[in-house]
């Protein structure tokens, strides 16, 4: 009686914890929310920015985040994905194996403004990059590619061990059986990777104030050629994301409606993060049914 | 020639397949090692060059009380002692991985033990929303929330590492609770299905067995969490008050090793006494996580056998 | 290793000085002709940066050809960064011969703005005027409570600035006469201070006069109000330039962007509208010593 008792009580706190989070995250987000959705109009989401009088928007603002973390994710992602593999598939249990993972995760540790200047001293005045978006692209994929990496070695190693068995009793070579059998397996595991990196970038200021810039340069959204310095393709020009405008704007904005500004920023912020998850789980879904046949 | 003898002898495609995964992984593993390395070389040469070019004295650094890279003491050296720093980022992060740890295993038990799959759906993107927002936003939040909590029920002005380390908490339980999520995902489910045969109650499956053997991924989510907190910088420096003295008590103003970086990085100038110091920080930080590291993978270690 | 990575960053370093030799030589030759072509690159103080952005844009709408791009980073990377040649303008805060580790001589002043400070109190302290000594004893830790000054019972929370900042420079040379200021909270953009100073009760700092706002209280000194025109004659004694360093002379392009801030349309402009004071409305001068003459 006594361990039945105990378990009732047990999951019972359990239950309250996981519902004083949910009134934790309810809070958080509505306080955001609330204060910020009555901004947000057509006008807020595709007019350009104002420095000191109201009425500005974010439009720029806001395709930049986009924009950077499409860049982010196609230099970090191919890295951890074979990182992740190899820690999780072809690591041999020895001192390297473990240096390797220390490493991974002090990376992880490392205040952004150390990467910040750490960008800013090399890739911009060094190699001569200048305020870019490829700038902080590579500097936002040091923050990505530790947690990515884990992410991807974690979500390999839950697929069971029976699947790889049978890749080899099939004849598979080692890599054909990860790519083939345990990768597509792993999928819904490393969506949540991507999505929980994507979140990273978004909310990331201090390491984009050294490297991708503080400023939106006009930009022109009928220009699409990569190579034009209007262009909103071009990689070579200077990119305040969301983050980063809502981080000046709070410091140093002398703008009469900056409250207003930075409030609506962020609930825009937290509907793309809230965008972004539910797109790269439809995708990742059908993705996920399309390789390993399940209906 | 004989085919087959050509066949024997030649590597088959697997084994080409094989070599090329290697390859590939290879690769990817060397350049983050490469990337982290470049970095630690950076930081660490930087960090340095107080101790080899303005001559500090390393230990005087670590111990020492009195920050003021500005100004030289009576012996003529900088006064550059980060203890107040250290003692305060420490503070913060132990408080709040203290605070997280519980909630992000309850809620990840929940999650997958508990939950019906819906309600696990809606936790987990409520969670993965969190991560999103902006440090800022967080801090702004601390600041018009939290402070005045705590200075009203409490006590204090309000800014110190008590509120640093509630705001801190917030951030790091997103981290820590879905990585606890994973790792309690991968006990592999007959461990479970055996216990549950066994005539175990559920608390008692959770409790024996899944926890047990999810020790060291729950660990690492916690080492993640912390890594979090220590480098955290924007939001704390708007809580916990930025004042480099020894904290006294959880309420009074203290500062972080980050938000003495962040604040000062700006204003000083490369190659100077005081930016040099603060590369001295960063290196600490590094150092410091390197050393929890380390620790919690020998509580591991020891808790697996 | 060590070496290695000393030699790569050495060809690195060179390769990129001969870029960069290669481009000025460029934009040099590009002089003879009628308009103005070249690229302009400003970092340093985020105080400054809002106006400079602003005018670049003002600016290159009319002159197509050249390409100015604005970043924050703080008076000392600014200066540090203009002095190593990495960036063609290095905005500050503070006089280049009052920040350490940096050769004033090498350095061309402009001055574009003159900025205000004045002291701010929460409005719960019920004080509005002070004399200098009183702020001095305030800053320094000898009165700690608000009815020393005349004010109530409450005990005062200093928000400091902090050290290296140009607010605080400013600050400390106007106010402190030499006397170092108690240890206490720093915080360092004026958007936080401003929030902070307006929901802490008993708290004082100091700010630029273009965020002191109806949620908080400025503090007259001796009985002078902090407005523009006290600062013009020196009444108001804590104001600062706000400076844009070249090192060297500046080219012609560099030059024709210079003389624009100073012109009368942004002086009369812009400068107004960020809550700046105009430079050519100074009846007095300042020089890097804090020595105050008329003009």
């Amino acid at each position: 009686m006594k361990i039945k008792l105990q378990n009732k009580i047990a999951i019972n706190i359990i239950r309250i914890i996981a519902a004083l989070v949910v009134v934790i995250l309810l809070f958080l987000l509505g306080d955001i929310l609330i204060s910020g959705v009555p901004h947000i109009s057509w006008h807020f989401l595709t007019s350009a920015s104002q420095s000191f009088a109201s009425g500005g928007g974010i439009g720029v603002q806001l395709f930049n985040s986009i924009y950077l973390l499409l860049l982010t994710l196609i230099i970090s992602f191919p890295i951890s994905l074979g990182a992740g593999i190899f820690l999780s598939e072809y690591a041999p249990k020895n001192i390297f194996t473990s240096i390797v993972r220390m490493a991974i995760e002090v990376l992880s540790s490392l205040p952004s403004v150390v990467v910040g200047l750490f960008g800013f001293l090399l890739f911009v005045v060094q190699f001569q990059m200048g305020f870019s978006i490829l700038s902080g692209a590579i500097a936002l994929t040091f923050f990505n590619l530790p947690l990515l990496t884990r992410n991807i070695e974690e979500s390999l190693r839950a697929v069971p061990d029976l699947q790889r068995e049978a890749g080899m009793a099939l004849g598979l070579s080692k890599w054909r059986t990860v790519t083939r059998v345990i990768l597509p397996e792993a999928l819904p595991g490393i969506i949540t990777g991507v999505v929980l990196g994507a979140g990273r970038v978004f909310g990331e200021a201090a390491a984009l104030i050294y490297t991708a810039g503080q400023s939106a340069t006009n930009i022109d959204f009928g220009n699409w050629n990569p190579f034009n310095a209007a262009s909103p393709l071009n990689l070579m020009r200077p990119a305040e994301t969301l983050a980063v405008h809502i981080w000046k704007i709070n410091s140093e904005g002398v703008m009469p409606d900056a409250s207003a500004v930075s409030a609506g920023a962020s609930a825009v912020l937290i509907i793309v993060v809230l965008l972004f998850n539910i797109f790269a789980r439809i995708i990742g879904n059908s993705l996920y049914r399309k390789l390993t046949a399940t209906k | 020639m004989d085919p087959i003898k050509k066949k024997i002898q030649s590597s088959s495609r697997e084994t080409r397949q094989d070599l090329l995964g290697k390859v590939i992984t290879y690769t990817c593993i060397a350049l983050i090692v490469l990337v982290v390395l470049s970095i630690f070389v950076f930081v660490a040469s930087k960090g340095m060059a107080t101790f080899f070019v303005n001559k500090a004295n390393f230990w005087d650094f670590l111990t020492g009380k009195n920050w003021n890279p500005s100004m030289v003491d009576s012996k003529g050296k900088p006064m550059l002692g980060a203890l107040p720093m250290i003692a305060g980022s420490f503070g913060v992060t132990i408080l709040a991985v203290l605070f997280a740890t519980p909630f992000a295993i309850g809620t990840a038990l929940y999650m997958t033990e508990i939950a019906s799959h819906k309600g696990e759906r809606i936790l987990q993107s409520v969670i993965e929303l969190l991560v999103g927002i902006p440090s800022v936003v967080y801090g702004f939040i601390g600041l018009s929330v939290i402070v005045p909590f705590v200075r009203n029920n409490i006590g204090g002005s309000g800014y110190g590492i008590l509120s640093g380390s509630f705001v801190l908490f917030v951030m790091v339980l997103p981290t820590v609770t879905s990585m606890t999520v994973d790792s309690l995902r991968a006990v592999p489910r007959f461990y479970k299905e055996a216990s549950l045969a066994l005539g175990a109650t559920k608390w008692q499956t959770i409790y024996k067995v899944i926890l047990r053997s999810s020790t060291s991924g729950i660990l690492t989510a916690i080492i993640f969490g912390m890594a979090r907190a220590f480098g955290e910088a924007l939001a704390v420096q708007m809580v916990i008050g930025n004042a480099a003295v020894m904290p006294t008590s959880l309420l009074s103003s203290a500062s972080t090793l980050t938000s003495v970086l962040t604040m000062g990085i700006g204003n000083t100038v490369m190659g100077t006494v005081a930016n040099n110091a603060l590369w001295s920080l960063a290196l600490i930080l590094l150092l410091m996580s390197l050393f929890f590291n380390i620790v919690v993978r020998l509580i591991g270690r020891k808790g697996r056998m | 290793m060590k070496n290695l990575t000393k030699i790569t960053a050495l060809i690195i370093a060179s390769s990129a000085l001969l870029v960069g030799c290669g481009k000025s030589g460029a934009s040099n030759g590009s002089t003879s002709s009628s308009e103005a072509s070249g690229k302009i690159t400003v970092v340093g103080s985020t105080a400054l940066q809002p106006l400079v952005e602003k005018a670049a844009e003002n600016y290159q709408a009319d002159n197509a050809k050249v390409s100015i791009t604005v970043q924050g980073g703080g008076s000392g990377t600014g200066l540090s960064q203009v002095q190593s040649g990495a960036v063609t303008i290095g905005n500050s805060d503070i006089f280049a011969e009052q920040q350490k580790g940096i050769k004033a001589d090498k350095l061309v002043d402009h001055k574009v703005a003159v900025v205000g400070m004045a002291p701010v109190v929460n409005k719960d302290s019920g004080v509005k005027n002070v004399t200098m000594a009183q702020l001095r004893d305030i800053f320094t830790g000898k009165i700690t409570n608000w009815k020393d000054v005349g004010g109530k019972d409450e005990s005062i929370v200093l928000i400091n600035r902090p050290e290296g900042s140009g607010t605080r420079a400013t600050f400390e040379a106007a106010v402190m006469n030499g006397q170092s200021a108690k240890k206490s909270q720093e915080q360092d953009s004026n958007g936080t201070v401003q929030k902070m100073v307006a929901q802490t009760p008993g708290a004082v700092s100091y700010l630029a006069f273009s965020y002191v706002k109806p949620t908080i209280q400025e503090l007259s000194i001796d009985g002078v109000k902090p407005t523009d025109d006290n600062v013009t004659n020196n009444k108001w004694k804590i104001w600062s330039y706000e400076h844009m360093y070249t090192k060297g002379q500046p080219n012609k392009v560099t030059k024709g962007f210079l003389k624009y801030m100073t012109s009368d349309k942004v002086q009369k402009g812009l400068v107004k509208d960020l809550g700046y004071i105009s430079i050519n409305q100074m009846n007095v001068q300042k020089d890097a010593n804090n020595k105050v003459t008329s003009k």
